[in-house]
């Protein structure tokens, strides 16, 4: 046996070691967000939100440029792709936790986590054959489905723990009550259960809004606004993942500053959804 | 007083419901048929999307065989038109391993001081920023390595190593590769953090799971506070540990934009240390905006047919782990 100094020595060491580790881990998020503020910062400008991107020399000559396209696009998309999400979601959700007898119900566990598991990218091309394919051309509406099926899962997920965690006496005081099963769900374990379904909701539309995968091959991507405002919905559009990919891989140094700029403002948006998320839930185990 | 009055308004209020039929039976069945049929949606989905991208992909895999494409060695859009998935397999398969490897044991350390170490409030800090670390946007990161990482590894790095190995080991030069910055090597260093906040988050839930009955007894026999770590809280975690780091390899193979923004996308074996690889993911975003010809779509279709099954099998592996331990599912961001 060891002395019982060594063995303390030894403790103190693990303890700072440990302590050592946490900071290895946490430094680089720090530093990522450092750089990104320090660079993107002094590369936002009125301009930025105001004007459309345009052909590369328009931001080689030192014209006004900006991503006000891009902007407008992403909240089309995104809020197109919450719109089919979460009702299917949170059906979903229902069944798994409401109809727990159903005969479906295992099938169902199991291909929604496959469908959580898979990599965005598969989801984008599942897309693109469903309905890039058949459409004959990249649009907004494509994205917004493989956006959609990003969220899906996780809004499933969450949903069905959320209902979960409501208590069964307050479903059997409902039904003693007189109502039947319907509105035992939709007027006394859903409101219930609200906090918690709006915090997986936050959780998938911020997973899915820093997404660029998927959306390479569905939305694809567009320098100007488009003439009619149908455009965001059935022609090619841009989104701020995916422009900040395109500008952060071109040549030009201009449009490399502009990437940087984006990406302090999806950042600022993925953070913003996440410290929401986060507040909701803190909430609900308050009370 | 008040209780009557309530007891008239609710009767009243039975009084004035619909016929018990149309409310009842017919709103259950209308219900439950809605319910079932977005529940179905996901089946659809997830057997749709294996059936879809098996059948654009047939084309490919009917020409090279399945085998076949899964071994060859050459990738060749614009001549040959040879299609044959090997170096991607490799290239994901090396890069998400290595990723695993130089992650596990910091997403470890993080749990079990979060857990075990920390006071309330910096163990919920320390959380809430590793749950930060998932949700950054995977461009964000990307960006961030281009113009700053990968630079900075290459001067403080790789170009010592390359000089040192230049004049000491010359017969190592080719394993090493061109340090250019972009290759290997910086897109496992970007894998590796981004997967750590899976790992710790079913670390954690397995430490926590730990009886507090185990710790006491280690207390009691005089431990100190990481012998009872060592002895009574890990060796009970095992299996939550387990499954975390097969779920990270799950997301590690399927990290798409940060990897392909970094790894600098060479399409021929062999991949060098330091050097440009490539990843199945990773080809997929270079080459499918680009693709005209049939056989190539229909090839990277067949690359992302075997992306899903190898997901898939990870996916199983990690769900088969966390069913027989009751863990909850990882779900963390």
């Amino acid at each position: 046996m060891k002395s019982l100094r060594r063995r303390n020595i030894r403790d103190r060491v693990m303890e700072v070691v440990l302590m050592a580790s946490t900071i290895l881990v946490l430094l680089p998020l720090l530093i990522i967000i450092y750089h990104v503020i320090s660079n993107g910062i002094s590369a936002i400008n009125w301009e930025f939100f105001t004007e459309e991107l345009g052909s590369p020399s328009r931001a080689m000559q030192g014209r006004p440029t900006g991503l006000v396209h891009t902007m407008i696009g992403t909240l089309v998309v995104d809020f197109m792709a919450l719109a089919i999400a979460v009702p299917v979601g949170i059906g979903a959700g229902v069944m798994l936790s409401e109809y727990p007898d159903h005969r479906l119900n295992p099938t169902l566990r199991i291909m929604n986590d496959t469908l959580n598991g898979m990599p965005a990218i598969l989801k984008g091309l599942f897309a693109f054959v469903l309905i890039v394919k058949p459409m004959g051309t990249f649009s907004g509406i494509a994205g917004a489905a493989a956006l959609a099926f990003v969220m899906i899962p996780i809004i499933a997920r969450t949903t069905e723990s959320a209902l979960m965690s409501i208590p069964w006496t307050i479903r059997e005081a409902a039904l003693a009550i007189g109502l039947p099963r319907w509105r035992v769900v939709l007027s006394t374990v859903m409101p219930a259960a609200k906090t918690g379904l709006v915090t997986g909701i936050l959780i998938g539309f911020a997973r899915a809004a820093g997404e660029a995968a998927p959306l390479l091959f569905t939305s694809f991507g567009n320098n100007y606004l488009p003439n009619h405002w149908t455009g965001f919905i059935f022609n090619p559009v841009d989104t701020l993942p995916q422009r900040l990919y395109s500008l952060a891989i071109s040549p030009y140094a201009q449009w490399h500053s502009m990437g940087w700029a984006s990406a302090i403002v999806l950042l600022g948006f993925v953070i913003l959804c996440f410290t929401a998320a986060r507040l909701a839930s803190r909430q609900k185990y308050q009370l | 007083m008040a209780t009557a009055i309530n007891q008239t308004s609710t009767s009243e209020e039975i009084l004035r419901r619909p016929p018990a039929i149309l409310y009842r039976w017919l709103g259950d069945k209308i219900f439950s048929t809605v319910i079932v049929l977005l529940g179905s949606c996901i089946i659809l989905l997830a057997v749709g999307m294996a059936w879809l991208l098996y059948t654009e992909g047939s084309m490919a895999l009917e020409e090279f065989g399945f085998f076949g494409f899964l071994k060859g060695r050459t990738w060749d859009p614009a001549v040959l038109l040879e299609f044959g998935t090997w170096p991607f397999l490799f290239g994901t398969l090396v890069t998400s391993a290595a990723a695993l490897m130089l992650s596990l044991f910091p997403a470890v350390a993080v749990a079990v001081f979060s857990a075990e170490y920390a006071p309330r409030w910096l163990a919920g800090i320390i959380d809430n920023l590793v749950q930060l670390i998932a949700a950054v946007p995977s461009v964000v990161i990307g960006i961030w390595g281009i113009f700053v990482l990968a630079p900075w590894l290459r001067d403080t790095i790789y170009m010592p190593v390359y000089f040192w190995t230049e004049t000491n080991a010359p017969g190592m030069m080719p394993i090493l590769g061109n340090p250019m910055g972009y290759g290997m090597t910086t897109a496992t260093i970007v894998l590796a953090l981004m997967i750590v906040p899976y790992t710790t988050a079913l670390t954690k839930d397995a430490i926590k799971s730990v009886p507090a009955a185990q710790r006491e007894a280690a207390r009691a026999l005089g431990a100190t506070r990481w012998e009872v770590i060592r002895m009574a809280v890990l060796p009970y975690a095992r299996s939550g540990i387990m499954a975390g780091a097969i779920l990270s390899l799950g997301r590690a193979i399927g990290e798409t934009m940060a990897v392909a923004m970094l790894i600098g996308n060479k399409n021929t074996l062999p991949f060098s240390i330091f050097g440009a690889g490539s990843t199945m993911p990773s080809v997929i975003v270079n080459e499918f905006r680009e693709a005209v010809e049939n056989l190539h779509v229909s090839s990277l279709l067949a690359i992302g047919f075997i992306l899903f099954i190898l997901a898939l099998i990870i996916n199983l592996i990690a769900a088969f782990i966390t069913c027989k331990l009751s863990i909850s599912g990882g779900q963390t961001v």
